[in-house]
């Protein structure tokens, strides 16, 4: 019983207006100033505001909501998923349920068996993956690249994300080429631009850049490019390098 | 060039001495390069064959000579500023890729229900005009690439009237940057709806035309019948969508599965083939023709007077246009309106379009029905005026995947028509 009291005072601690507040300060910070510059000074009176991130939102079952009819079908999609898991449901690591999507966000070791499920188990049947982007996040330490995949399921018309993360210092994510071979072209895409190594994958060669190329062009660390314009003796800098709002 | 025992290698090679060459050594198979500069290649790609013979026994495809790092830039400008972008990709179908990327960010912003029902008619018209010039040009190109000129002529005339009319409603033959996020960039003008009207009388006859030319042409069918055939496992396994897989035999078409901009209010048929082979998606691209028209006039039926922007001033873009004397500009009332009537409408303006709109953290997917398959984008934003990352799911990226399980063991002749038929456009390809 103690302990149940107990509990509760931490859970109500928890929600202090003070104990939120040094959550929230100890949250990396996003962006300083109204406007993000970083050429010239901040006239807008708000140079010293710290804007921060806020920590990874996890949803709470039910995912479905009533009253959006997008979401209709994600706590089925949910209990078959964790059913067909079986064990290894701890290979979700998290559920995000936003703007009438759902997003599973799976370790990435996981990530071939869980594929495998999601094409063969008959109350899944995402028979179509419509391919695997990257993303990169330089702030979120070791989590800074993800790999984002898109499933869609005919058979019960339905759509789920799935998404898995890597860190910039060993970029690999397993290759689903085996499970699904649309994937083939879509993984060669994201190690193109993202440098994420997809163990398994038959051939993961350059697809878009020429095959010499140095570096990975999606990637935030890599510049945009660009030379200033000259026109009627004003210069105009390269987009990457203009002042402007973030 | 190489010769070895095995085969010879003739890519970048002079023929003559290819010819010299092969004469001289045992080898029975030829490696050579079609394109990537190449007629009938639609575009700059490239195709790796290897040949023994007439028979083609792998084909292996290489992309990337168009790649403009058009997602690159993106990142770099605000969100309304990437419609400029995204209308460049799929030069064929600018106003597909137009609505995908303006879907996905009103998603973000959670404006989906807030879009007005004028703004949503009109996108679906101007979809299914554009689908229906695709596909003129898809059947154009590949006939004049089987040496059917009059095929090719014909499509580009009858793609000419939609164009005229592209032209009087957003100003440009191509490249519109018509839909915007929150709505379109302004209201039909006067004349469009009777041009339009004009072209509902005309087409079916053009239509018709085309389909006597085709439908029944022993050369044609002799050319596309069971020629590439890909069936339905192969199209789940490779993720092909659109005409190909309807043409397989699979009535799926996501204006019926997931509608967006009001799809769920228009009767329509998706039509569906099973045979799986070039000419099935020549059937099925000749019917999607007529249903587009009848989309078309039931769009004309539905328009009802109203904004075509969403009413909030703090995203929707003033989209009163008028021309003046030095082209399309804010329209004199809304000048008037900002500089000397309404000192918040002058704000909004300015905040507008020096700093754009900030769009909520997160990520959304939106797909649509493009005239090549299904056409995603993924969008993500980290709160600020400028995306985080845009990606593009191009159909025709991932149908070229497939010209190795449609190619490999037919005639070099038939991969001609089995590139054709997947209609791949390297804009969007490569992005």
């Amino acid at each position: 019983m103690s302990t149940d009291n107990e509990r509760e005072r931490n859970e109500e601690a928890a929600r202090l207006p003070d104990q939120l507040g040094r959550e929230r300060l100890a949250a990396p910070v996003r962006r300083t100033g109204m406007f993000g510059t970083s050429t010239t000074g901040d006239t807008s009176g708000f140079g010293r505001l710290r804007v921060r991130g806020s920590a990874p939102v996890s949803a709470e079952r039910p995912y479905t909501d009533p009253d959006d009819p997008r979401t209709a079908d994600f706590d089925r999609v949910a209990d078959d998923l964790e059913a067909a898991l079986g064990e290894n449901a701890g290979a979700v690591e998290r559920v995000e349920v936003a703007r009438g999507e759902i997003t599973f966000h799976v370790r990435r070791e996981s990530l071939p068996r869980l594929a495998r499920l999601l094409r063969d188990e008959p109350s899944l049947r995402y028979e179509l993956c419509l391919g695997v982007t990257g993303v990169h996040f330089p702030e979120d330490t070791d989590r800074e690249l993800h790999a984002v995949y898109h499933f869609r399921s005919i058979t019960h018309n339905s759509e789920i994300r799935v998404s898995t993360t890597c860190p910039d210092s060993d970029p690999h994510i397993p290759s689903i080429v085996s499970v699904y071979p649309t994937n083939d072209w879509h993984e060669r895409e994201a190690w193109d631009f993202f440098g994420i190594v997809f163990d398994g994958h038959p051939a993961l060669t350059r697809i878009q850049m020429p095959d010499d190329w140095q570096g990975h062009p999606q990637r935030k660390d890599y510049p945009l490019g660009g030379i200033p314009v000259e026109y009627r003796g004003a210069t105009v800098p390269p987009p990457d390098e203009r002042r402007a709002y973030k | 060039m190489t010769v070895t025992e095995d085969y010879i290698d003739a890519s970048g090679g002079d023929w003559d001495e290819v010819i010299e060459k092969a004469q001289a050594t045992s080898a029975e198979r030829l490696v050579v390069n079609m394109g990537p500069q190449h007629p009938s290649t639609h575009g700059v790609l490239r195709l790796v064959l290897t040949l023994d013979g007439e028979t083609c026994t792998e084909a292996r495809v290489g992309i990337g000579y168009l790649h403009t790092g058009i997602e690159k830039n993106m990142e770099f400008r605000t969100w309304t500023q990437g419609t400029t972008f995204v209308t460049r990709m799929d030069y064929l179908t600018p106003l597909f890729n137009e609505a995908a990327y303006c879907l996905a960010v009103e998603k973000l912003l959670g404006i989906t229900d807030r879009i007005p029902e004028r703004a949503d008619v009109i996108r679906v018209m101007m979809m299914e005009l554009n689908r229906m010039a695709s596909h003129f040009v898809a059947m154009a190109t590949f006939g004049m690439e089987l040496g059917a000129t009059t095929i090719m002529t014909n499509g580009f005339r009858e793609r000419e009237m939609i164009l005229d009319i592209f032209e009087l409603v957003t100003g440009l033959r191509m490249n519109h940057a018509y839909i915007r996020p929150g709505g379109v960039a302004q209201d039909l003008p006067p004349g469009a709806v009777g041009k339009i009207q004009e072209l509902l009388k005309e087409m079916p006859e053009r239509i018709k035309i085309m389909r006597k030319l085709l439908d029944e042409n022993p050369i044609y069918l002799a050319r596309t019948r069971d020629i590439a055939h890909l069936n339905l496992p192969g199209c789940m396994a490779l993720g092909v969508t659109g005409p190909l897989l309807r043409a397989s035999g699979l009535a799926w078409d996501l204006r019926k599965a997931k509608p967006y901009c009001g799809y769920e209010n228009y009767e329509f048929d998706v039509p569906v083939s099973d045979g799986g082979d070039v000419y099935a998606r020549y059937r099925v691209r000749m019917a999607e023709l007529e249903e587009s028209l009848k989309i078309v006039e039931q769009c004309l039926d539905k328009l009802r007077p109203g904004p075509v922007m969403i009413e909030d001033a703090k995203i929707g873009w003033p989209a009163k246009l008028a021309l003046g004397p030095d082209g399309m500009g804010n329209s004199p009332d809304h000048i008037a309106h900002i500089m000397s009537s309404s000192m918040e409408a002058l704000i909004h303006h300015f905040k507008l379009v020096t700093e754009g709109f900030r769009v909520p953290a997160g990520q959304a997917y939106a797909a649509v029905e493009s005239a090549k398959g299904e056409l995603g984008c993924y969008a993500v934003s980290d709160g600020g005026t400028r995306p985080h990352r845009v990606h593009f799911r191009d159909p025709s990226f991932t149908h070229l995947q497939a010209v190795a399980a449609m190619c490999e063991g037919g005639t070099v002749a038939d991969v001609i028509a089995a590139v054709a038929s997947i209609d791949p456009v390297m804009g969007g390809v490569d992005r």
